[in-house]
C-alpha cells in the first residue's frame, strides 16, 4: 500500500535564502485511547518520528505523539545551501515507514 | 403495636435506601474518578515540563504560539509557533516543545533544529480533549529556556470520544 504524501518545497532558491518546507502525508494517527464498536480500546498506531535532512545532513527532526492531528501537517524552514536533494522519513508504530524525497537548485 | 412495626418496618426501609444511595454515590465518585485520572492534569503538565527542563527557570518571551482562541472541531487545531532568534551558530534554538493540560497525555510534539532552520517556526495541526491552556517551551544554544501560553476554546473535543 503506497501512502500519500504532499510535499511542497520550492523547486529553486537564491542561495542563503530561508525556504518554507511544507509537508502532509496520510495517516489515521489513532491515539489509543478511544473506545471501538466492540466496546474494547483501539490500538495506538501513530507516527513517532518525522526526519528531514538535507543533502544527508539533517536539519529538523520532530517527535509526535498522538495528539498530533489525523493526516499529520508539518511546516518548518531551512536555509538553502546547495543543490541537492531534500529527504523525508516518517517512521511510527507497526513498523510504519515512507520515504519522500524533494529535488532543489540552488543559484 | 401494629402502628409500631409499620413505623419500625419503614425505618428499616429509610436506612437501606439511604445506605444504597450512599453506596451508589460512592461508586459513581470512583467512576469519575477514573474517568478523570486518564486525562492529563495541570500537574502532569508541569511535571512533563520539568522533565525537560530540569531546574533550569523558564522565562516568558521570544516564543509566540498562534493559535485560534476559539476552535470548533478539536480533532484538528492549528498551531503555529514561532521563536524570536537569529538562528547563526552561536545563537539557536535547539528544540522546541508543546505541552497541553487536559488530553491524556501532557506531550504534544518536539521537535529539533539548529543554525540550518534560518527560522525557528513550525506549524502542525494538533487534537485538543478540552478547552484548555497549551504551553510551548523552546530551548536555545545557550541552554536558556523561554516559554509562551495560549488559552483555547474548544466546542467538540477530540481523543476521547466513543465510536459508539
Amino acid at each position: 500500500m503506497t501512502v500519500r504524501t504532499l510535499i511542497n518545497v520550492p523547486a529553486k532558491a537564491r542561495r542563503g535564502e530561508v525556504i518554507e518546507i511544507k509537508t502532509l502525508i496520510a495517516h489515521p494517527m489513532e491515539t489509543g485511547f478511544r473506545v471501538g464498536l466492540n466496546g474494547a480500546l483501539i490500538a495506538r498506531d501513530i507516527i513517532t518520528t518525522f526526519r528531514c535532512t538535507y543533502n544527508g545532513e539533517e536539519i529538523f527532526r520532530a517527535d509526535f505523539s498522538p495528539a498530533i492531528a489525523a493526516n499529520p501537517f508539518l511546516t518548518f524552514f531551512t536555509v538553502a545551501t546547495a543543490t541537492g536533494t531534500i529527504r523525508f522519513e516518517w517512521t511510527g508504530d507497526d513498523g510504519f515507514s515512507v520515504t519522500e524525497s524533494a529535488p532543489i537548485t540552488v543559484e | 403495636m401494629k402502628q409500631q412495626r409499620a413505623t419500625k418496618a419503614d425505618a428499616t426501609r429509610r436506612d437501606f435506601l439511604t445506605g444504597t444511595a450512599g453506596l451508589a454515590g460512592a461508586v459513581a465518585l470512583a467512576f469519575v474518578a477514573t474517568i478523570r485520572s486518564s486525562r492529563a492534569t495541570p500537574a502532569m503538565m508541569q511535571a512533563a515540563i520539568k522533565q525537560l527542563v530540569g531546574e533550569a527557570p523558564i522565562r516568558k518571551g521570544k516564543v509566540m504560539i498562534d493559535v485560534p482562541p476559539l476552535v470548533e472541531n478539536g480533532n484538528a487545531v492549528p498551531v503555529t509557533i514561532t521563536v524570536d532568534s537569529p538562528m547563526t551558530a552561536a545563537d539557536h534554538v535547539k528544540s522546541i516543545h508543546l505541552f497541553n493540560q487536559k488530553n491524556p497525555q501532557p506531550n504534544v510534539i518536539g521537535v529539533h533544529l539548529g543554525p540550518r532552520a534560518g527560522k525557528a517556526a513550525l506549524s502542525t495541526r494538533i487534537k485538543l480533549a478540552d478547552a484548555q491552556t497549551i504551553v510551548a517551551v523552546a530551548q536555545l544554544s545557550d541552554g536558556s529556556f523561554w516559554s509562551d501560553e495560549a488559552d483555547v476554546i474548544v466546542t467538540i473535543a477530540a481523543c476521547v470520544e466513543d465510536l459508539q
